[in-house]
């Protein structure tokens, strides 16, 4: 037996937590630092699996198969492709980066804060790295305990507020979730994702098929989050502390797009390309997500609501480029452009994924950054910080822009495949859609870039709006969280092709068995 | 000399009860030891029967002159009685001590209402089950009226005590009605004496059903059956709380789905509709009322009438003909009932610590919990994940089956309807960890040691919702293994 690499990925933080439970609670700095250290194991690991994977990035690797509950026929079953990679990278990278800055800024009850990241680290990679359907929904809903007491304890002045309505929404759609499982373990016999895919559960019947689909979709489609379902996310966002929001925003949402790709596409084709060509529900959720999120996001004045709202927007792109690959389906005369175009628009929602992962989960330890300083986050306070802090002023343009799609930085390019995969197949989506990156240029640069930094600083304004706050530049430690995710901004936005070879060969593969 | 030996579990507790009962009575002196005399009656008795399960083949007929069926079902409910006993009587040593002079006869009456659920489970006859039945409720509603300087707790009895006999009444009387019309009392001659009967007789039968289900809705705390046990949960001591959640409960389910198995499988279609229709409303009003609550063990009151709602979808989801498959309905209801009794009961033990130490049982005084005694905070965190159904516990897997069952049948409004369910009773839940985790504890509240004994049940209780929720292969085999009845 190979060295079960994966299971290693996933459960060294649930070690890490056991190591943490074991600790005494004064000795706070041995917690904080052992638990930065134990992460380093899947960081480095992830990124072994990542160099491995690019070799045939559409097989399933690593796979790991164990009988759990012979009485159910539930296997403990684990594998990678090119996708499940890339985001298992990113979930150890933001976890990593996120013990590291809260080593230096979670000052309250620090043993149950780092037990509950590292029990949160192991449900999220577990997710990623599932292949059984009951195996994957038992990660998804342990994922969810830690957070909510992370925004409940951590979090900001309505944080209790902002902690149930999390929690209510994710497990509203988890449980209709579970009952579609159970429907396609019934008509499948197995609990097996890949195997469950190629049996086309329901594809005799198109109302339980459909039925099923919903069910399916609502559940990821909360946790994506794409308009209606998306009114949670500004509020859990904006309260939870700004390592919360960080993975909030880089990992958490992901999971449910990445739901979206492992498991709706791949077993519901037929109905995905029925909601997205010939009743196009879903690319209209997808664009109105976009540009709703992106009109919403101009209209706020709290810094850490507008990046929410802005990732409302920014997953909007993801949803848009699943359903253009699924569309495609749909259409007469399955030619080879066709492919192609869908195989694009995959590629570029698994890689939207990844760099906003990245990039807001920069922006929101950026607004964590200032918040330490001035404890407030309303943009009509802050003006003219460019002279004062400019290093922070740097660091904030770089990933404003990666936001706003500018080209050289990682944000263009999955914009860039989203929009050229969508423009083939369904091009009224993208037309609409393309609006939302001209509002996305315009709430970068109106309201973060002009309003925080520049203008002429108005050392009066700051101190009434701070209580005479002492504004200092980044410290070390600040720095370096923000240079690997800077890296990576610049690093994919010059060479995209180092994250996008392993999602093309599984997006393929992917599209292929359809 | 086999018959003795499949009855070697009840033989001791009643044995047992007589001990504690009888060496109370001789000297004056407190004698401290006598509930831990109970306890090994009850941890010998759960012994043999692990062991009758393993190791024993069972009778091929109803024992006692047809009375008593001693088939892997009702052995399953001896584990289950005889493991609630010894859970309660741990958790009731200090609370009791603390609260009366005159404790052997508690532990005495725990002992023989420990007995009656054994044969309740196992009673082939319908005078059996209503021996059996009465003997559980009258020493349920003692053991609820046992702090008898306190009001509440003479209240709950006397509330419990009348609900309880006007449902004992409409059982009898269904129980008649069906002796009328099939001239039998033994469950199995019922179901032949009703097989290819003319229709005419389902105008006798149908109401002969709803009568038998005002009594067995009452044990189970069933809607509209229900509104006794907010009142008897809050008024009678918390040990005595913590049994009747869950003790009488499975007891409930047990004859149950023994009688409508048994007895009626050929008027399914009517017990079905009707315990459909029980069940919808039991979860929508046991989640609903219990939202508003402020006191904890109103709360879980409530939350544990739901409970029976969920459990009789697996009930109503049986299909003889899919009685091998993964979810066959009846094996939902064994594993619910086995993860939610652990849940239930380690919760209730978090209610006795913080009760003993508080003197309160009001929610908002949960505040702070994290900081007055994590390992309260903790363990009681993962029993109400469990009773919200969060994979990694029991409750998971209970819900897991008893969904399954119903999508499989494909009832599927019912499964609807608890999803719905499950999400309403998160808030309600989330509400007590809100409290224990996000409020800081109000001026002055101190921390708190939890006692040796509670800590043990704790321990217990929590190990096993964890255990059943993370491997839950061999409880899973059990619960199969035990869906077997005599006679169907």
């Amino acid at each position: 037996m190979s060295f079960p690499i994966l299971t290693v990925i996933t459960f060294t933080p649930l070690l890490g937590a056991l190591i943490v439970f074991f600790i005494p609670k004064d000795k706070e700095d041995w917690i904080r630092w052992v638990s930065t250290i134990v992460s380093l194991v899947p960081l480095v690991l992830s990124f072994m699996v990542y160099a491995a994977v690019r070799a045939n990035p559409g097989q399933m690797q690593f796979m790991e198969e164990y009988s759990w509950i012979p009485a159910l026929d539930v296997y403990y079953r684990m594998g990678v492709d090119g996708i499940s990679a890339v985001m298992v990278l990113l979930t150890a990278l933001l976890s990593t980066l996120s013990y590291f800055y809260s080593a230096y800024t979670i000052k309250d009850r620090v043993k149950e804060y780092y037990f509950l990241f590292l029990l949160l680290q192991m449900g999220m990679s577990g997710v990623f790295v599932s292949l059984d359907l009951i195996f994957f929904y038992v990660f998804w809903e342990i994922g969810l305990v830690p957070m909510y007491l992370l925004i409940g304890v951590w979090g900001g002045a309505n944080r209790i507020y902002a902690s149930i309505k999390f929690f209510l929404y994710t497990l509203a759609g988890s449980a209709a979730m579970l009952l579609a499982i159970i429907g396609v373990y019934l008509y499948t016999g197995t609990f097996s994702i890949l195997e469950a895919a190629a049996a086309h559960p329901f594809a005799d019947n198109f109302v339980l098929a459909a039925a099923a689909f919903w069910a399916f979709f609502i559940a990821f489609a909360i946790k994506v989050p794409s308009f209606p379902f998306h009114t949670w996310l500004p509020d859990a966002h904006t309260e939870a502390p700004t390592c919360g929001s960080v993975i909030l925003a880089g990992v958490l949402l992901k999971l449910g797009a990445y739901g979206l790709i492992r498991i709706v596409l791949p077993f519901f084709p037929g109905v995905f390309s029925y909601y997205s060509y010939n009743v196009p529900i879903i690319p209209i959720l997808a664009v109105i997500s976009i540009v709703y999120g992106a009109l919403v996001c101009m209209a706020q004045w709290d810094l850490k609501r507008l990046i929410a709202y802005s990732s409302v927007s920014h997953m909007g792109y993801v949803t848009l480029g699943i359903s253009a690959a699924a569309a495609s389906l749909a259409m007469s005369g399955h030619s080879e452009g066709l492919m192609t175009s869908a195989v694009i628009g995959l590629n570029g929602a698994a890689l939207q994924m990844f760099t906003h992962g990245i990039i807001t989960g920069g922006l929101f330890f950026l607004v964590g950054i200032i918040y330490e300083r001035a404890h407030t986050r309303d943009l009509k306070s802050f003006g003219g910080l460019g002279a004062k802090v400019p290093y922070y002023y740097g660091i904030m343009m770089v990933t404003g822009f990666a936001s706003l799609g500018l080209p050289g930085l990682a944000g263009f390019w999955s914009e860039f495949f989203v929009f050229r995969g969508t423009f083939a197949i369904i091009p009224v989506f993208a037309c609409i859609g393309i609006a939302g990156v001209v509002f996305t240029a315009a709430y970068i640069l109106w309201k973060i870039v002009q309003y925080v930094f520049l203008g002429e600083f108005d050392q009066a304004k700051w101190d009434e709006a701070t209580h005479h706050a002492k504004l200092t530049d980044m410290e070390l430690f600040e720095k370096v969280t923000m240079w690997p995710l800077v890296l990576v901004m610049v690093l994919v936005g010059f060479y995209p092709t180092v994250v996008v070879a392993l999602l093309n060969g599984a997006s393929i593969a992917l599209l292929g068995k359809l | 000399m086999q018959t003795f030996i499949l009855l070697l579990p009840q033989l001791i507790l009643f044995l047992a009860a007589l001990v504690v009962f009888g060496l109370d009575l001789v000297g004056r002196d407190e004698k401290k030891w006598l509930p831990y005399v109970a306890l090994a009656g009850t941890i010998v008795a759960l012994v043999v029967a692990v062991y009758l399960v393993v190791a024993v083949e069972l009778p091929a007929g109803p024992v006692l002159g047809g009375t008593v069926a001693l088939d892997s079902f009702a052995l399953f409910f001896q584990i289950v009685a005889t493991l609630v006993a010894a859970l309660v009587i741990i958790s009731s040593l200090g609370y009791m001590q603390e609260r009366t002079p005159y404790r052997a006869e508690f532990y005495g009456l725990l002992l023989i209402a420990c007995l009656a659920i054994t044969l309740v489970a196992a009673a082939a006859d319908l005078i059996m089950v209503y021996v059996a039945f009465e003997l559980l409720s009258i020493t349920s509603y003692v053991l609820t009226g046992y702090l008898r300087e306190d009001l509440k707790s003479n209240e709950a009895a006397i509330k419990y005590f009348l609900y309880g006999a006007m449902a004992s009444a409409a059982m009898l009387y269904g129980m008649s009605l069906l002796y009328g019309a099939t001239a039998s009392t033994d469950l199995s001659a019922i179901a032949s004496a009703l097989l290819g009967a003319d229709a005419s007789l389902r105008w006798l039968i149908f109401p002969a059903i709803v009568l038998l289900m005002v009594g067995f809705g009452f044990k189970i705390a069933a809607v509209p059956f229900h509104q006794w046990s907010p009142d008897a949960y809050e008024g009678a001591p918390t040990p005595v709380t913590a049994f009747l959640s869950v003790g009488p409960k499975a007891a409930g389910f047990a004859v149950l789905v023994r009688v409508v198995l048994t007895a009626l499988p050929d008027f399914r279609a009517d017990w079905v509709a009707l315990l459909s229709a029980i069940s919808m409303m039991t979860m929508t009003l046991g989640n609903l009322v219990a939202l508003s609550q402020r006191n904890i063990k109103r709360m879980l009151a409530y939350s544990s009438i739901a409970h029976a709602g969920y459990i009789l979808i697996g009930l109503v989801s049986w299909d003889l003909w899919q009685s091998e498959s993964v979810f066959n309905g009846i094996n939902g209801v064994l594993i619910y009932l086995l993860a939610y009794l652990f849940t239930n009961l380690g919760a209730f033990a978090v209610v006795i610590a913080f009760e003993q130490a508080t003197g309160s049982n009001q929610i908002e005084d949960y505040a702070g919990l994290m900081q007055r005694s994590p390992v309260l905070a903790g363990t009681m965190l993962i029993f109400l994940f469990s009773l919200t159904g969060i994979p990694g516990t029991g409750g998971f897997i209970g819900k897991l089956f008893v969904f399954g069952a119903a999508i499989q049948i494909q009832f599927y409004a019912l499964a609807v309807v608890a999803i719905v369910n499950s999400v309403i009773a998160a808030f309600y839940y989330l509400n007590v960890l809100r409290y224990m985790f996000f409020q800081p504890a109000v001026e002055g509240a101190s921390a708190f040691k939890v006692p040796p004994a509670l800590t043990v049940t704790l321990a217990v209780t929590c190990g096993l919702t964890l255990i059943i929720g993370l491997y839950a292969q061999p409880f899973l085999q059990l619960a199969q293994s035990s869906v077997r009845l005599l006679g169907i």
